[in-house]
Parts: structure tokens; sequence; C-alpha cells
């Protein structure tokens, strides 16, 4: 694993040079996106007048990974696991608290100004709800060109119309509609509208929160073919996040499994759900309706007991501990640190990934399949 | 039969034109049985439901024809006093937002306790300790020191708990769930099925269990009705349909859900969109779509064809079943 480089220690290179190094190309199978340890703590505060802060969020508390070019890195998770707190801030839409996300060797937390808008023309969002994402009183057109106007340099003025035909023409929509508003279109078009926009500006990363939860079963496999179709066109590189465990088995090359803020276990789809070894992957795999009533008799399920405990106050040592049926003494007082087993070390084995658990041993799930 | 859907329409009365949200739609339940109701948005599947519980918005909701057998009885011909006395007593329903489905203002035990106060005439009193029993019975911990709290308070798995609660509360014969998990995360979602399933057959309920998802269906369903456009266009024992089904909307959806040997493929997706309610196509209305689809479709509704391979009774509303069943 490369190290990201150092040259932005301390601020020491100019806007000029960050936007040059984002601007450089990179090649297949390098991480494109390394992250680092990253937070992200809301405040809690009291009183009106002289608000003190009281506590605080811990929505994202120290999460690492890295994401290759080319490659689709699905995030799952139950909600308040913080999955979509580290898509905001992958984009820069919300500030870290600690850590850094270096993209192309630029810790983008840090950067602002010209540096921070080339690394968010690099780095575009497709959003959950087609619904609320778009702006109703905007015409397509309008809202896939917005893009161009604040990127000018993607797309000339008089360009800019058969530009959008061209991107509407790419997601399968037909070139016709660009003068239409997004309540004449149904939620599968309207996500593909949403796609569009994420395309405008040939990003080399896009990060979908949730794309086809949305939409009805019969739709949610065309824009998920969709989206697989303009990754190999286009070279891009996804993090996926999804709560569906099988879709995001479907498209991810490898799967990171979050709990509470943390990062549980990440490793290679086939790793994760054939061979997960964190007792939370376990129960949440063996959680999954499976789509076969013969499997209803003979497959064991993993009840957890109680809800996920308030990321304001999480439980101390591991956080998976007071529904985990494995726990002992040691989780209470030590953190689990997310790596390789101990008992897996070296081993050829796919239970050898990144698992944060002190007892961490496969067990076998029937899952999702 | 404990309930029977027989012919039922109903339509809205839009600015835009009349959108026919069921067209002629048969089930049935028994005591102790579970009847999933499949299908997409749209599909008429909760529009029927909301008919046989009887709290259909009329206007613009109108039932155009059919009947609805409660016990042999017709619901359709009651009056609204009678309906009353039904709903919630012999017959509840679960609804998929809990959040906007309890009252925020009034703290959950207030809202348990109704149910006795209403519907049996209880003390404030008597009324308050039923509803930490109920709460106990859906597992809350520690019921008698959350009884006063409001909805608020309590997570999203605890608070579908009170609404099953609120259901079980006089011990109806039936209870409808309207996606009652799909708000949920997945681990939740198993001990809220885990217990609405323990409850049911304690009770010996029949339940109808509306759902777009294919999993949470295999496993807790007895049979399934699969709809498309306000009509059923599959009915069958739930082993059967997942094994062959036998119209070919049933067999795109589960061929949709991508599978392990698919991976790097691309996953099979039904062409198209669901059909607009206000101009449903001519003839078998899923014929724009459908891969089998021929110039008969076009024209002939297809009527429920009997599926005679099976002993317990299945249909499918397809010209074409035996071609979808074997291929």
């Amino acid at each position: 694993m490369a190290e990201p480089s150092k040259t932005n220690e301390a601020g020491a290179v100019s806007e000029a040079e960050a936007v040059a190094a984002i601007d450089a190309p990179i090649q297949r199978g390098e991480p494109i996106l390394q992250v680092r340890n990253l937070q992200k703590h809301f405040p809690l505060t009291q009183g009106i007048l002289f608000k003190k802060q009281v506590g605080a969020v811990k929505a994202v508390d120290g999460v690492s990974f890295d994401l290759y070019q080319g490659e689709t890195l699905g995030i799952v998770g139950e909600s308040g696991c913080g999955k979509s707190t580290v898509a905001k801030l992958l984009m820069n839409l919300e500030r870290a608290t600690a850590g850094e996300v270096f993209y192309k060797g630029q810790d983008i937390t840090k950067l602002s100004g010209r540096a921070l808008k080339a690394v968010r023309r690099n780095i575009q969002m497709v959003f959950q709800d087609p619904y609320t994402s778009l702006n109703p009183r905007m015409t397509v057109g309008d809202i896939i060109g917005e893009t161009f106007d604040i990127h000018p340099e993607v797309a000339p003025k008089g360009d800019r119309r058969r530009k959008v035909q061209e991107l509407l023409d790419v997601v399968g929509l037909n070139p016709e509609y660009i003068n239409r508003y997004p309540h004449q279109f149904s939620g599968g078009q309207r996500q593909r509208i949403g796609i569009a926009r994420g395309l405008a500006l040939n990003p080399e990363i896009i990060i979908c929160d949730e794309p086809v939860s949305a939409l009805d079963v019969s739709v949610q496999a065309q824009v998920v073919n969709l989206m697989e179709k303009l990754q190999d066109e286009f070279n891009l590189s996804y993090i996926f996040i999804a709560h569906d465990l099988s879709i995001v088995r479907h498209i991810s090359d490898r799967v990171g499994v979050m709990y509470l803020g943390k990062m549980a276990e990440i490793g290679t789809d086939v790793q994760i759900y054939d061979h997960p070894t964190h007792p939370y992957t376990q129960a949440l795999l063996s959680a999954v309706p499976v789509p076969d009533p013969e499997a209803r008799a003979n497959r064991e399920r993993i009840i957890l007991t109680g809800d996920v405990p308030s990321p304001a106050n999480p439980p101390s040592g591991c956080r998976f501990r007071t529904r985990c049926w494995k726990a002992q003494d040691k989780c209470a007082t030590e953190v689990p640190v997310l790596a390789v087993p101990e008992r897996f070390r070296g081993l050829d084995t796919p239970a050898a990934h990144q698992s944060a658990c002190h007892f961490a041993e496969e067990k076998d799930v029937v899952h999702a399949s | 039969m404990l309930l029977e859907v027989r012919d039922l329409h109903v339509e809205f009365h839009t600015r835009d034109g009349v959108a026919k949200a069921v067209n002629g739609v048969n089930y049935s339940v028994d005591a102790g049985e579970t009847l999933a109701v499949l299908g997409e948005s749209g599909s008429g599947k909760s529009v029927t439901a909301q008919a046989v519980m009887g709290i259909l918005d009329m206007p613009p909701g109108k039932i155009t024809g059919g009947e609805i057998l409660f016990q042999g009885q017709d619901l359709l011909t009651l009056k609204e006093d009678e309906r009353r006395k039904i709903r919630g007593a012999k017959m509840a329903m679960i609804f998929q937002d809990a959040l906007s489905s309890l009252n925020p203002v009034l703290s959950v035990g207030d809202q348990l306790g109704e149910m006795f106060e209403v519907h049996r005439g209880m003390s404030r009193k008597d009324a308050r300790a039923r509803a930490v029993e109920l709460m106990d019975r859906v597992r809350i911990p520690a019921a008698k020191e959350r009884v006063g709290q409001y909805p608020h308070q309590f997570s999203g798995g605890m608070r579908q708990r009170i609404m099953i609660a609120m259901a079980l509360a006089l011990e109806p014969e039936l209870i409808i769930a309207d996606e009652p998990t799909t708000a949920l995360d997945v681990t939740v979602q198993a001990q809220v099925m885990d217990l609405l399933a323990e409850l049911q057959r304690e009770l010996d309920m029949g339940l109808i269990l509306i759902t777009h998802d294919l999993g949470v269906v295999a496993d807790v369903a007895d049979k399934i009705a699969v709809m498309y456009a306000g009509k059923i266009v599959e009915q069958a024992p739930v082993h059967e349909i997942y094994k062959a089904p036998a119209h070919p909307y049933t067999r795109g959806l589960l061929d949709s859900i991508p599978r392990l040997d698919q991976k790097g493929q691309e996953l099979y997706a039904i062409k198209g969109l669901p059909p607009n309610l206000l101009a449903i196509p001519s003839g078998c209305s899923f014929n724009p779509r459908c891969p089998l689809a021929r110039d008969r479709c076009r024209v002939d509704v297809p009527p429920l064809y009997e599926v005679t391979e099976s002993p317990v009774p299945r249909t499918s509303a397809c010209h074409y079943w035996k071609e979808c069943l074997h291929g």
C-alpha cells in the first residue's frame, strides 16, 4: 500500500501545485483515495445565549480505507452508523473534525478555494432520493447544465446544450426531454437524471449514497446495470453506500461494514459475504431475508437484541459489545483495531482480512445470495 | 374463510381523470394463515387493504364494485357505525411509518389505553395497566417506566412494536400489515417479523402482509398474491411461486434479484416503467413490458387461468402461463 505523499505538510504546496496534482491522470489499480482515521463529531450544545458544548455525536469516529482506481467499494451498515456522513466528508460538504482524506496525495480536508473546486469536479455524488435532490422549478437541461456554470472549463458556453443532450443519451433518456421538468419523469428516470448530473464533469470518483433504495424493484436492476455500464465506459471509481446487501454484493469489488461510526470489517466481496469474521457482519448477513422459502427451515439466524446505542454516548471498548453474544471483559476495556486478526495472519485463507474484533472467527451463516 | 375479497374495484377521481387503482381483485385469508400481497408502488396493494379496513378516503376514492366478506358478512353493505365496531376489535392494521402513525403529543400509554377505553369501556387506570401488559407482550424493556413516554423517545424498532401492540390490543382475528418493516434496518426487521409471526401463531390470527420485498415474503408467507396495475396477476402457495412462477411479471421480479452466479454480469431487468393508472394499457396491462407478449395480449384481457398442476389452488393471469412456467 503506497503511503500518501508528504508534499502537503503544513500546507507547504501552493494552490497551483495542488490543482496540477489533482488534474494529473492516475493509473488503474492505484489508490485514488486514501482515507486515514477520519472523524466527524457534531457538537451537542446547551443554553440559548451562552452556548456551551455538553458533548458530541461521534457520527464518524476513526475510519480508514483506500479506494482504488476503477473499483467499486461498497459501504454497508444500519441507519446511524455514519455511512452517509463519510460520503459528505469525502466530498468536503462537511468539514472533518480530524483525520485525512488524500486524493492523489492532496489532503482534501484542508483544501479550499480553487484547489477544492478542482477536487469537487473530480469527485461527484449521486443522492438517494431522486424526488428531493432535483430542483422542481428547473428543467432537466438547467439541472445538468448548471454544473457547467460552476466549471465553465469543461464545456464552452455554446456547446452546453449539445453536451447535456449527449449526457441524457448516455444515461438512456431521450435527448429531446431536455426542456422537461423533474415531475414529468418517473422515479427511475429521475435517478438517471441525477446520474447524468454526476457524470457531467467527467469525474473520476462517484459517491453513490443509496442510489437505488427509493426505486421499485423492477427499476432498481435497470439503474444498477446502467451504473455498471458507465463504470466500464468512463473508468469510474465508485463508493457505493447502501443497506441492501445483495445489491452491494453484486456491484462491489470490496465491501466495508460500518457500525456506530467505525469500520467493523473490510475485505473483498467473497471475504465479507462468504467468510465474515466480525460478529456484527455475521448477524447482519444472517438477518437478511433470503428470497427462497426452502431456506426458511435450514438457516441459522442470529437475532440481535436491542437497538444500536446512541453515537453521543457509545459503549467503551468495542462498540458492538452491548449487542454481541461473544462479548467478554476485554471487549469493554480495549478498543479492537481494524487489522487482520492474529490467528489468520499470514495464512492463505479468505478469513485473513481486516476485522475489528478481539475474537474474530469464521461462522457459517446462510446469507443473502 | 375469515376474509374473502371478491372482484373489488376502486377508482380515484382526480383532476387529470379517473385513476383505476384496483380492477377486480380476489383474495382470501383463513385464520392462522399468512397471505403476502406483493407489488410495486401504484399496484393497488395498499388501496385494497384500505378498502378492507374501511379507511379509504372517499372522495376522491370510490369503491365501484365487488364484495368484502368478513366472516361471511359483506362489509360494504354495513353502516359506518357498524364498521367502526369491527375496525380495531376484529381487524386491525399496522402501518409502515410508525412515527407518523402515532400521535406525537400523547404518551404511548394513553394511545394504547385509548383502545380499551373506547372499545371496552374501561376506566383510565385499568386501561393503563392493560397498556403496560401489552408493551410487555411486544417485549419493550421496562414497560412500566416507559408507558408514560412519548413516541419520539422510542427508537424506530420500538415504535413499530408499539404499533403492533396497538393492533393486537383487542385481539383481532385479522391483521393487515402494510410494509411493517420497510422503514427498519435489517437486524431490527428480523426482530419485528419474528415477533409478529410468534404473536400470530399464539392468537391464531389471519395476517395480510403487504410488501415489495421478496425476501420477507419467502420468510413468512403461506401464499402470495402478486399485484400489477390493480390486478392480481398470479396467486400461489409460496413454495411453488419461487420454484416456478407462472406469470412473466413474477418471473421478472424474481430474476431481477442479484444472484451469486451473476456477479459481474448484467442484472436481468424488466424493461420499461410501471403503468400510468390513468391510462392502463389495453389487453393484458403488463404487455408493453412483457417478453412473451404477442398480438393477442394487446387485445384480449387474460382471465385468471387455473394452473392445474398443483393440488392447492393456483392461478395466473397470463395467456401463455404454460410457456412461462416451463421456461
